[in-house]
Parts: structure tokens; C-alpha cells; sequence
């Protein structure tokens, strides 16, 4: 705390001049602890060191915990809290009305792999641009604890019981339909979720995020494989993230033989350290292969698993105008009364 | 799938025959007054036999009606395609066939016996028809022979042979064959090739009858001036036209049966209209995974500002149900055309009805519901389209508009569209200069006494322009409330922004003699055989009516005052329980209820006007 008597130091600024508190939300709601809540503690830090203006970002979600969160970040941005799974297709409409804008979509793991699983693998078809992340905690807070398809095969429950079916893992699935950019994260491991989520801003297409996300109430117990101890134990690292923003000097810290290095859309840079040296995340099956094998092994692996900026996004695919298609002029979507009369006397 | 043929024309005719004489009087021809039916196997090529026909008999001025009465099956089952020429203008479904082309070996039996005495019928040659009625004018033509003659390639046959009735049509009624070669020629308009095949099918079928058939037709054509100026066009073709036309930015749709064609038309408008210089589109369209994607793709687009629609029927609302409702209370624009067939679930998926008002009415859980535009004609799929635009953004919410298979997928006559001049109405939106001004804003205050209150769309450059869009309970701020208070305040406000739409929707069109007790209500495809059975009732009966069209819902104030000025009030709809009469009992008092008396009809093909006429003649004791 500064003393009263010493001049305020001037309040630290990011490159467009607001301070973090503009990227605040409002106080949360979610049980002390939740993983979710770091989440969006590290949503704010990335869009405040990338300077993004918080009325161009839209934030989009479905429903449970996860889905509430977005009212805890960014108050200046506007926000659509929809139906239960359905984000994708709201974002979809939301993206296409204005595709100038960065998207944000805060889904969970019921949200996501049951309720919307059918709009979730189109949206990932897709390659809309945007930012999917899946607050992930093996578990439905909202109704008191019952598994997702997201849960372990043999992971237990505070009452007991233990799921006997196979996880879905979100990633393998969002790789195979065609997102362009996959990661799974912690929501504990504080410089590898910014690292990504700063990297994801940079990306152009569909971004899916997988953070697993301990439910301190109903799924942080010996038993659970989403619990922050699990995680602390089982957490396979595929390679350190980094990330060089296209605004900082793209020279600095780089060490040819031991990284990977991506060039995104606007010029930044994703950086790999590799721990694994085979690791490439721009070869689709090589990344399929290495989270089949961390199943295998009972570890959670975490990492940019694949990017791919040569794919086309959505909107390029549909040769939209520059401007948002919501905000276009009279003159630009109602035909001429000639193109009318044209249709007419051809009718007749 | 059940393959029994159905015959449309259940009932056999009565046993007494007309007396067939070799000639018939001049005095006995009936002229520009009658039905063709042509029954044909699904997938065997007819539309454009059929197209011609019916543009043929256009072309010569005289007022002509078209349906495809088809199943649900891409080939093999039958399927039955019928004109009505009328110059008295009536353009609704008449159950009587005057004359039959029976191309259809499976029905062509139950289709003959179908006929009215002293109707004709060409046919096959080898169906042998005659020796089920002698009482019928038999043209038997070998279809197969002449259409050899004429297309030496024997793929080409299937597609060229349904011309030959065409031409056989074309004789025996005595047809204006100018009329039928500019109309065969813009069918196929550049294909050259394909036009000149398709001619000498024709003349080879007008040949043939001309040499062959020594008995004249009792039913001929003769030329009018009643068609000029007028379009041809079907109602989802002009629904789309009017969406194009409105301004319609994202398109989020699911293929389903009778709305499918409404959305490609859009799309056909769109590519034409809407690329703009550099070849890139004013345009967004989405064929999505289900409908439910599609209503929550057309609810985001339009909550981030985009005019959006979708097209579906009755199983696709079913699947809208959720997100109408978020729709209805989170305040979001779109448009939802509703393109009826009949169900419950898969029902019948290529026939008519008009059974999802009730649904629509009230789509979601909790207290929901949602305003209905109901066109009447091609002319109001046009103009009601642009309105809903309007509405969807001026009120806020989601807008249905209900028409049906019969109004959407065929063609009918016409006067052509206007071109919009009301300028597009975005409804309350503020800008970031107005934001500036203001300091702030309340999303959901009702500001203006009208239930509707301001919203800003994302990407307001101004900090004081985002708020939170929730389905969960909100106050005026759009701040998670679950406080009673803010919760009824907010349904109270929603039930005023309904009573506001009142005032806003399209008006019903009301006929008021003063003379009469009885009063019609209908709406939809059903008024194109209430017109006509008005008609009769006064014709045959001198039973004078007076006939309001609904065109809305929620009602104006018009509905309540014509219930008032009349005795008895018919309602006809086209659905088992009712479901207008409903809406009705619960908008109108007491003592108007008790006056509402119902005819329906539910099988599936467009209302004729005998059956409007006889049930009331019934229900009025005549």
C-alpha cells in the first residue's frame, strides 16, 4: 500500500491506454476457489496486455457456471448468456452479424460435450473466428454433481459413484472436425492459459480451449480426475508456450534449436519449447496421436496441440463485405426499385 | 413408407350416365369453367409439362390456378397436378375434374372413375379405360409411340413424352398454340435445344388428336383479356423476394418440406441482387445443423444488429420452442417463416393445413408469445415479409409468419408487387452520439410508455453502451435479478410491448354489407374458397355474408367490433381443433364467444369452397 503522504505513482496503462480496472466485470457469483473464477481473472489479463478494446469484444455462453462467468469480465463489452449448449449457433449469427469484432464464447463441459455437442462439432466445421473455451470440470455444479461426458472412466464422485463410461475428449474431437487452433490448459497454471489465451486473440479461425477447471464443490475430492490435486500430479506438459505479440519485438528470446516457432494472422509469433522434441503442433495427426497416447498413460496433457493459419475462416469462405453486415446502409441491402420493376415483367 | 395408392377422388360417381352422343352442342360447351387434373408418377418429369399448361392458359388471359398435389417420396408414388381455369376468377381447389390426363397406370383406374359424367379423358392407350365409363369422352393416346417418333435419343424420352398431352390438351381444347409456344419457349428460355425438342412433342400430341379424335371436347378454352399485367409467382418465391427487398442480412435454415423452396428462392434473389462490386456479398447464409441452430443463429445475428430470418414447418418450430422464448423475454429480432403442413410429427409432409397457430401463438415454456402475421395471398408473402422486418426490430422480438404449402408451393396469379416505400425501420437503437448525450441507458426501461425500450448493438463505440443480454431474470439495468418485483415488473412490461403490437400489425380486411347477420371469419389460404362460397350461399341459397380476413395476431380492434355486429360467426380454418376459434375465445368477451360457430377442414388438400358452403348451410339449418 502506498503511504498518504508519497504522490500516487500514475496507474499503469496498456498500449491503448486503459487500466485493468476497464476490463473488469462484476463481482462473482461462483463458490470461492472455483476454477472458473482464475479463468476469467486470466481472460482479463489477456486482452489487457493485447490492448483490445473491451467494446470490440462480444462475449458469448450457454448455461451452467461456466456459462455465467462472462458476467464477471469485461463489463464494457456486451454479452449473451443463451440456452443450455446452444452458444455455438448464437455466436455463428452474432459472428456473421459482425465479423469485425473478436468473439469470446465461455462454454463448460455439460454445455459443450452433451447438451451441445451437435452445435459444437459444426461450429468447430466451421472455422468461425472466434474463441471457444470450455471451462472443464468433469462435473454439473449447477444441479449438484452429477458427471459430464467430459469425466474420466473410473473417476468418482463426493457420493461415491463412479462413472463407467469413456471421457469425450473435446480436443481430439475439435482437431478432427477442423478448428484451427487447440489447447488444453489449467485453470491453475497461470502463465501457460495466458500465454494461450494471448495467442488465441493473435489467431484467426475457430480457437477451442479446453481448461480444466477443478469444481471445488462438487468434484475437488481423492477420487476425481479434474481435482486440482490430480492435476498437479498428472499434468504432461507437451511443451512450454510462448508468445510474442506482433506489437513486441519478434527477435527477442529465440533459441532456434529447442522451439517451434508459428507465425498467426496479424504477424505474432507462437512459440513451442519443445520438451518433446518430436512435437509439431502444426501435423494434425501427430497431435491426435500425442493425446491418444496421454490417455493411454492416464495423464492430462496440456499444450497447444494444433494450429493451422492456412485454413480460410468462415467468413472468408462466405466473401462477406468488410463492413458489418448489421450495420450496412439502406442503399446497400435493399435492391433498386429498376432490379424490382426487372423482376416484375418477368413475372408476367 | 406406405406405397398404397391413395386416390384423390374417393367417392365413385353416381351410376346414372349422360346419354354420349358423337357431337356435342355448341349450346352444351362449357367455356373457361372447368378442372384438369393430370395424374402422374412421382419423378416422371411433369412440372414443366404442367408449368407450360398452366402459363399456356394464362398467356390466353383467362384466370387459371395451379396445385401439385404430390407425396411425400422422390419417384414412384402417384402424384396429381390440377389447373382450374375459371373466368369468374375463382382460383380455389373444386373438387370436380372436369378433365383428366391419366398418365399413371397404378391410379388411372380410380382416376377415371373420379370423373363427372360427360367429362373427358385422355389417357395411355394401353389402360384401356373406356371400359370403365361409357359415359365419359375417351381420348386414348399412345404416348410412348409418338413421343419415339419425335426424340430419337431414348434417354431424352422420359422428359419429353409428359409434352405430348400438352399438345393433346392443346387440340382438344381448343387452345391458342401461339400462347403455348411462347409459353413452352420461356419455360426453357435459352435452352434452344431443349425448347425445340419439347415443341414437336407437343405438335406431335396436337397432330394426333387432330387426325385421330373425330368427338369435339365439351370443355374448351377460348381466349380473355383477364390476365394482363399480372404476375405469376408462388408464395415462397415471393416471400423471399419481399425478404431480399426487406433487407435481410443473415439467413440461418434447416431443409424441411414445404419452407425448403422459400429459402432457396432467397438465396437465387440474394446471388442476383446482392453481390456487390468487388463480387463480395451483402449476405450471410447458413444451412445448419438442425433448427435449433438455426433460430439461435438467426436470434445472435439479430441481437448483433443483422436483419435475419429463417424457413421452416411444423416439426422445425417444435424445435425453435426453447430459444422463441429466450427470444421473447431477452427482446431479440428475427424472422421465422412458418410454411404449415399438415402434422402432428411427421404428419402429412406434402399436404396443407393450417395447425400451428396454437403452437406458434405460445412457442416456449413460461408465459411466452409471439406476434403472427397471417398472408392471404403471394402478393401478402411479398409485403408481409418486408413487414416483419420492420416489426421484428421495431418491437424487438421474434415475428412469425404463418403461411402454408398451398400458398407457398404453388403458383398463383397476381397483381404485381409494389416496391417498398416506407423507408427500413431498425426500431429503438441508440447510438454511441446519443449514448455520449445521455450518459447511460436502461435496456429494459420502458421509456416511452410503449413496453419497448432502447438497446445498443455490439460494437457501440462508447463504454456506457454494452449490457448483458440473460433468459435468466433481469431488472430494467439488465442486471441479474431474481427479486419478484424487478421479475413482474419486466412480464408486466413484455404483456404492454404485445398490446403495442396490436397497433402495428397489418389491419384485417373486413367485407360489411350492414345487411347481414352472419359473419365469416377466416384467414390464409382458406379465403380463396370463403370468396367463392360466399358466392354460392348468396347464388344458390340468398344467404347474404359478411367476411372479415384475419391478418394478424394478436387481433385489432376491428375483429372484436365485427363479432359484435353480427349474430353468428363462422370460423373456417384449416385444422381439427379448432385453433383460430381458440385465439378467438380467448381475446373476445363472453357474450361475443358464445356466437363463434366452426368449420373445418383437416384432410390435407387445399379447402374447397362447396364444403365452406354446405357446412354452413347445414350449421344455419337451410
Amino acid at each position: 500500500m502506498a503511504t498518504a503522504t508519497a504522490t500516487p505513482p500514475a496507474p499503469k496503462t496498456n498500449r491503448i491506454g486503459l487500466q485493468v480496472l476497464d476490463y473488469r466485470g462484476g463481482k462473482t457469483t461462483l463458490c470461492a476457489g472455483c476454477g472458473h473464477n482464475a479463468i476469467s481473472e486470466r481472460i482479463i489479463d489477456a486482452l489487457y496486455e493485447m490492448g483490445i478494446q473491451p467494446e470490440r469484444l462480444m462475449k458469448l455462453s450457454g448455461i451452467g457456471c461456466s456459462s455465467k462467468s462472462p458476467a464477471y469480465f469485461l463489463s464494457r463489452a456486451h454479452s449473451f448468456n443463451s440456452v443450455h449448449g446452444r452458444m455455438p449457433s448464437v455466436a455463428t449469427g452474432a459472428v456473421l452479424a459482425n465479423h469485425t469484432m473478436q468473439a469470446l464464447g465461455v462454454s463448460g463441459d455439460g454445455d459443450t460435450a452433451s447438451i451441445g455437442m451437435g452445435q459444437f462439432v459444426h461450429l468447430m466445421r466451421r472455422n468461425l473466428p472466434m474463441i471457444y473455451i470450455v471451462e472443464d470440470n468433469g462435473v454439473y455444479g449447477l444441479t449438484k454433481g452429477q458427471f459430464s461426458a467430459t469425466a474420466d472412466i473410473g473417476s468418482k464422485l463426493k457420493t461415491g459413484v463412479i462413472n463407467d463410461l469413456p471421457p469425450v475428449d473435446l480436443c481430439q474431437l475439435a482437431i478432427e472436425l477442423g478448428a484451427t487452433f487447440v489447447g488444453r490448459s489449467f485453470s491453475g497454471d497461470k502463465k501457460q492459459l495466458l500465454t494461450m489465451l494471448k495467442a488465441a486473440l493473435a489467431h484467426k479461425g475457430t480457437v477451442l480451449l479446453d481448461v480444466i477447471s477443478p469444481c471445488v464443490t462438487f468434484n475437488d475430492h481423492e477420487g476425481s480426475t479434474k481435482s486440482y490435486k490430480f492435476m498437479q500430479e498428472h499434468d504432461e506438459v507437451i511443451g512450454e508456450v510462448g508468445f510474442v505479440p506482433s506489437f513486441e519485438d519478434i527477435s527477442v528470446d529465440y533459441d532456434e534449436g529447442s522451439t517451434y516457432d508459428v507465425e498467426l494472422h496479424d504477424g505474432s509469433h507462437l512459440r513451442l519449447r519443445k520438451l518433446n522434441d518430436s512435437y509439431n503442433p502444426t501435423d494434425r495427426e501427430s497431435a491426435l496421436n500425442s493425446l491418444m497416447e496421454a490417455h493411454k498413460k492416464g495423464e492430462v496433457l496440456t499444450g497447444v496441440f494444433y494450429v493451422n493459419t492456412k485454413q480460410p475462416t468462415f467468413v472468408e469462405l462466405l466473401n462477406l463485405v468488410d463492413e458489418p453486415l448489421g450495420q450496412l446502409p439502406e442503399s446497400r441491402i435493399r435492391p433498386s426499385k429498376a432490379a424490382f420493376d426487372d423482376l416484375m415483367t418477368k413475372l408476367m | 413408407m406406405a406405397t398404397e395408392p391413395v386416390a384423390l377422388n374417393s367417392k365413385a360417381v353416381s351410376g346414372e350416365t349422360a346419354a354420349k352422343s358423337n357431337t356435342t352442342p355448341a349450346s352444351k360447351r362449357t367455356i373457361n369453367d372447368f378442372s384438369i387434373q393430370v395424374a402422374t408418377v412421382n419423378g416422371s418429369g411433369s412440372q414443366s409439362a404442367n408449368a407450360v399448361l398452366l402459363k399456356s392458359i394464362f398467356a390466353m388471359g383467362i384466370p387459371v390456378s395451379g396445385k401439385n398435389l404430390f407425396p411425400s417420396n422422390i419417384a414412384g408414388l402417384p402424384t396429381w397436378y390440377t389447373i382450374r381455369a375459371c373466368k369468374h376468377g375463382y382460383v380455389a381447389r373444386k373438387k370436380e375434374t372436369e378433365v383428366l390426363v391419366a398418365l399413371n397406370p397404378e391410379t388411372a383406374k380410380d382416376d377415371i372413375l373420379g370423373l363427372l359424367p360427360g367429362a373427358v379423358a385422355v389417357y395411355e392407350e394401353s389402360f384401356n379405360l373406356k371400359q370403365y365409363r361409357d359415359d365419359v369422352n375417351c381420348y386414348p393416346v399412345p404416348f410412348d409411340k409418338l413421343t419415339a417418333a419425335v426424340c430419337p435419343e431414348a434417354k431424352l424420352r422420359k422428359l419429353v413424352r409428359n409434352m405430348v398431352f400438352v399438345g393433346v390438351l392443346a387440340q382438344l381444347l381448343e387452345m391458342d398454340m401461339t400462347a403455348v409456344e411462347s409459353s413452352l419457349r420461356r419455360q426453357f428460355s435459352k435452352k434452344v435445344k431443349a425448347a425445340d425438342l419439347n415443341w414437336a412433342a407437343v405438335k406431335a400430341g396436337y397432330d394426333y388428336a387432330k387426325e385421330n379424335f373425330t368427338q369435339a371436347s365439351p370443355y374448351v378454352l377460348e381466349p380473355m383479356n383477364l390476365t394482363k399485367g399480372k404476375i405469376i409467382i408462388d408464395g415462397n418465391a415471393a416471400a423471399g423476394m419481399g425478404s431480399v427487398f426487406a433487407g435481410v442480412t443473415v439467413v440461418m435454415w434447416y431443409p424441411i418440406t414445404p419452407s425448403t423452396s422459400l429459402v432457396e428462392s432467397t438465396i437465387d434473389y440474394l446471388k442476383h441482387l446482392r453481390v456487390e462490386d468487388d463480387g463480395k456479398a451483402s449476405f450471410a447464409v447458413v444451412q445448419a445443423e438442425d433448427e435449433l441452430a438455426a433460430i439461435g443463429g438467426v436470434l445472435g445475428a439479430g441481437w448483433a444488429g443483422a436483419r435475419s430470418m429463417t424457413a421452416t414447418s411444423g416439426p422445425g418450430i417444435s424445435l425453435m420452442a426453447e430459444f422463441s422464448g429466450l427470444g421473447y423475454y431477452a427482446e431479440l429480432p428475427g424472422v421465422v417463416f412458418d410454411v404449415q403442413r399438415s402434422g402432428p410429427s411427421t404428419g402429412l409432409p406434402t399436404r396443407t393445413q393450417q395447425c400451428d397457430l396454437l403452437s406458434v401463438a405460445f412457442l416456449s415454456h413460461g408465459d411466452t408469445k409471439h406476434p403472427i402475421l397471417l398472408p392471404g395471398s403471394v402478393k401478402e408473402c411479398f409485403d408481409f415479409a418486408i413487414a416483419a422486418f420492420d416489426l421484428a426490430e421495431q418491437l424487438q422480438t421474434p415475428i412469425f409468419v404463418l403461411s402454408d404449402l398451398d400458398l407457398g408451393m404453388n403458383n398463383w396469379m397476381s397483381e404485381p408487387f409494389e416496391y417498398p416505400t416506407k423507408p427500413i425501420s431498425r426500431g429503438k437503437v441508440l447510438s454511441a452520439d446519443e449514448l455520449k448525450k445521455l450518459g447511460g441507458f436502461a435496456r429494459y426501461k420502458d421509456v416511452d410508455g410503449d413496453g419497448i425500450g432502447y438497446r445498443t448493438l455490439p460494437g457501440t463505440d462508447s463504454p456506457v453502451a454494452a449490457y448483458f443480454t440473460r433468459g435468466s431474470g433481469h431488472n430494467e439495468k439488465a442486471q441479474y435479478s431474481e427479486r419478484p418485483d424487478d421479475y413482474s415488473n419486466n412480464m408486466e412490461r413484455l404483456a404492454k410491448k404485445f398490446e403495442t403490437a396490436r397497433t402495428l400489425l397489418p389491419r384485417p380486411e373486413v367485407v360489411q354489407t350492414g345487411k347481414s347477420k352472419i359473419g365469416i371469419i377466416a384467414f390464409g389460404t382458406s379465403d380463396f374458397a370463403v370468396i367463392e362460397s360466399r358466392d354460392q350461399l348468396k347464388k344458390e341459397y340468398g344467404v347474404e355474408t359478411d367476411y372479415i380476413r384475419l391478418r394478424a395476431w394478436p387481433f385489432s380492434r376491428e375483429v372484436q367490433e365485427f363479432v359484435a355486429s353480427h349474430e353468428r360467426i363462422y370460423v373456417v380454418e384449416q385444422n381439427r381443433d379448432a385453433q383460430m376459434l381458440s385465439l378467438l375465445k380467448l381475446d373476445l368477451p363472453a357474450e361475443e364467444v358464445v356466437k363463434l360457430r366452426s368449420i373445418r377442414y383437416f384432410g390435407g388438400l387445399p379447402l374447397d369452397a362447396r364444403l365452406v358452403t354446405d357446412e354452413l348451410v347445414t350449421q344455419e339449418g337451410i
